[in-house]
């Protein structure tokens, strides 16, 4: 058995906990939409990053693990933003 | 930290051709079909929504208090989680034991929130097909309780079998494949209850 040392899961903790309740306390600030919504996702994106690198322990596998999980990331992210551009770009 | 040290933590595990076992990469793999389903279910959501020209705000209809207290919930069984995976690599199969159990309590309490918020919303009026937000609501937040009562029934095996001592330090591939699947299950509801709840 290889000797190892574990993360912080603790620490990790915390900061997902006073992520989520300044997440809940920005989202009842009276601010313009699109500033509010960008402020929600990166919150709600670094938690999820957070819990993949730690606790899934991604950011301590092989990097062809990575590159695999990573691919599918990219496809998720372009069909998201091929929806969205959908309504955000002008019409021509 | 070495770069590999807790990933190859299961060393005495049968060599696979990529150096992941099996398990875990038949894990991975199954999640990354995961992310796609829910990316379908969330770009759903986010076109519908952009595209109506009202939506109500979720705070009206919602219960945003509870729904937060259920989001603290998931994440502190994903701790436990974690903590349960770190004590059987450390050989602690009674910490194994009691954070398993904790989590399969998280799990259930999570579960058992999310069906009283369905039976009072539903009480209230606030039914799949009377409006476009309903359909999202339930369509989404369903799923998602569905994935996590399945990571229940999982983690209840699993919790047994640790029960019955059949993990060691060296061989708890179980262990590790359905925290995965816990933590993934985390990570889906972070991202919906900022997008359901807090838009």
């Amino acid at each position: 058995m290889t000797e190892h040392k574990h993360p912080n899961y603790i620490a990790i903790w915390w900061i997902l906990l006073a992520v989520t309740v300044m997440e809940i306390g920005y989202s009842f600030l009276k601010i313009p939409r699109p500033i509010l919504i960008l402020g929600l996702v990166v919150m709600a994106v670094f938690k999820a990053v957070l819990v993949a690198l730690y606790f899934m322990h991604l950011k301590f596998e092989r990097k062809s693990l990575g590159i695999i999980v990573g691919s599918t990331l990219i496809l998720a992210v372009i069909l998201v933003s091929v929806g969205i551009s959908e309504h955000v770009l002008p019409r021509p | 930290m070495t770069d590999h040290a807790i990933a190859d933590s299961h060393a005495l595990e049968p060599p696979s051709a990529t150096g992941i076992a099996h398990d875990k990469m038949g894990m991975w793999v199954f999640l990354c079909s995961e992310v796609m389903f829910f990316t379908g279910l969330i770009g759903s959501y986010i076109v519908l929504r952009f595209a109506s020209p009202s939506w109500p705000h979720p705070g009206n209809t919602l219960n945003i208090w509870l729904t937060a207290l259920n989001t603290f919930i998931l994440i502190c069984s994903s701790v436990t989680m974690v903590k349960a995976l770190a004590s059987i690599r450390d050989g602690d199969l009674r910490k194994l034991k009691l954070f398993l159990s904790m989590t399969l309590l998280g799990g259930s309490i999570f579960l058992s929130i999310q069906v009283y918020e369905y039976r009072h919303l539903l009480h209230a009026g606030f039914k799949p097909h009377v409006s476009l937000f309903g359909s999202v609501f339930y369509t989404t937040t369903g799923f998602h309780g569905f994935h996590v009562f399945c990571g229940v029934v999982c983690m209840a095996f699993v919790t047994g079998k640790a029960f019955l001592g059949k993990y060691t330090q060296a061989h708890h591939q179980g262990v590790e494949t359905i925290g995965l699947y816990w933590h993934f299950v985390d990570l889906v509801w972070i991202i919906l209850f900022t997008i359901i709840y807090l838009f």
